[in-house]
């Protein structure tokens, strides 16, 4: 975690499975505020692909995804609108 | 056809099956598109409309579904991954369907898939308008007031002037 990121809300994804860490993360990001980011940690390969896509067509900023040592995945999206 | 580039994309979802199995698609499609900012229209019909009565009792057999793998949701790893080659002949017998409906659901738990439940109440929550298909209703003898609250009932022509300006319709 190199980054100077000033984190609002902190999502533990960890064990769900699509499509909860769309749903999760949509439901989040509307209780920040423009601007914010939402940093969450998931477990599901399917993440790298669907994160993606949802910020695309959300509008949403994506502004890191990792895949961390433990297999877990690190990400964190910025509220654009 | 879309003129204006500014209003949300649509998805217009015709959901036909009522079994455990086929449950998913519809819901887990729609949560995940509403989650994306987009509208979202599951059309009931069929067997698929016993989905939106207030208690789910979608069931699943792997009579007549032969790519349904068979496998323990208990013990150890290496049990877990055996897939057992149950023979077509035991799965009419009386309880199978119970047994494997309760094993898919316990798979789908231990994995962390939401429940059919769970994902038709996140579907509302994100603005899902799940629609009931009246001729359905009729031969059933189904009664609004069967359906979980928020439920509406259209027809055909309904449906279809709502899928004509989607972006993606699916039949599921």
């Amino acid at each position: 975690m190199s980054e100077e990121l000033k984190v609002a809300v902190t999502l533990d994804m960890r064990g769900l499975l699509c499509p909860m860490p769309v749903v999760k993360i949509a439901q989040a990001i509307k209780d920040v505020e423009v601007g914010e980011l939402i940093e969450a940690t998931a477990t599901d390969p399917g993440v790298l692909a669907d994160i993606p896509a949802w910020a695309r067509s959300s509008g949403n900023d994506l502004v890191v995804m990792e895949k961390l040592d433990n297999k877990e995945i690190r990400f964190v999206v910025r509220r654009v609108k | 056809m879309k003129s204006d580039p500014t209003k949300p994309k649509r998805l217009a979802i015709i959901a036909s099956k009522g079994t455990l199995d086929w449950a998913y698609p519809p819901f887990i499609l729609g949560s995940a598109a509403a989650a994306m900012g987009w509208e979202v229209n599951i059309f009931f019909t069929f067997y698929g409309l016993t989905l939106l009565k207030k208690e789910v009792t979608a069931a699943v057999t792997p009579l007549g579904n032969p790519a349904m793998p068979m496998k323990m949701p208990f013990g150890p790893d290496r049990f877990q991954e055996i897939e057992w080659p149950i023979p077509v002949a035991m799965m009419p017998i009386p309880g199978f369907q119970a047994i494997a409906t309760s094993l898919m659901k316990q798979t789908f738990k231990n994995k962390g898939v939401a429940s059919i439940e769970e994902l038709r109440q996140t579907c509302m929550d994100l603005g899902v308008q799940l629609t009931g298909c009246q001729m359905t209703m009729d031969v059933f003898g189904f009664e609004c007031e069967d359906f979980i609250p928020g439920v509406e009932i259209a027809g055909a022509a309904a449906f279809l002037e709502y899928a004509a300006d989607a972006d993606v319709t699916l039949f599921v």
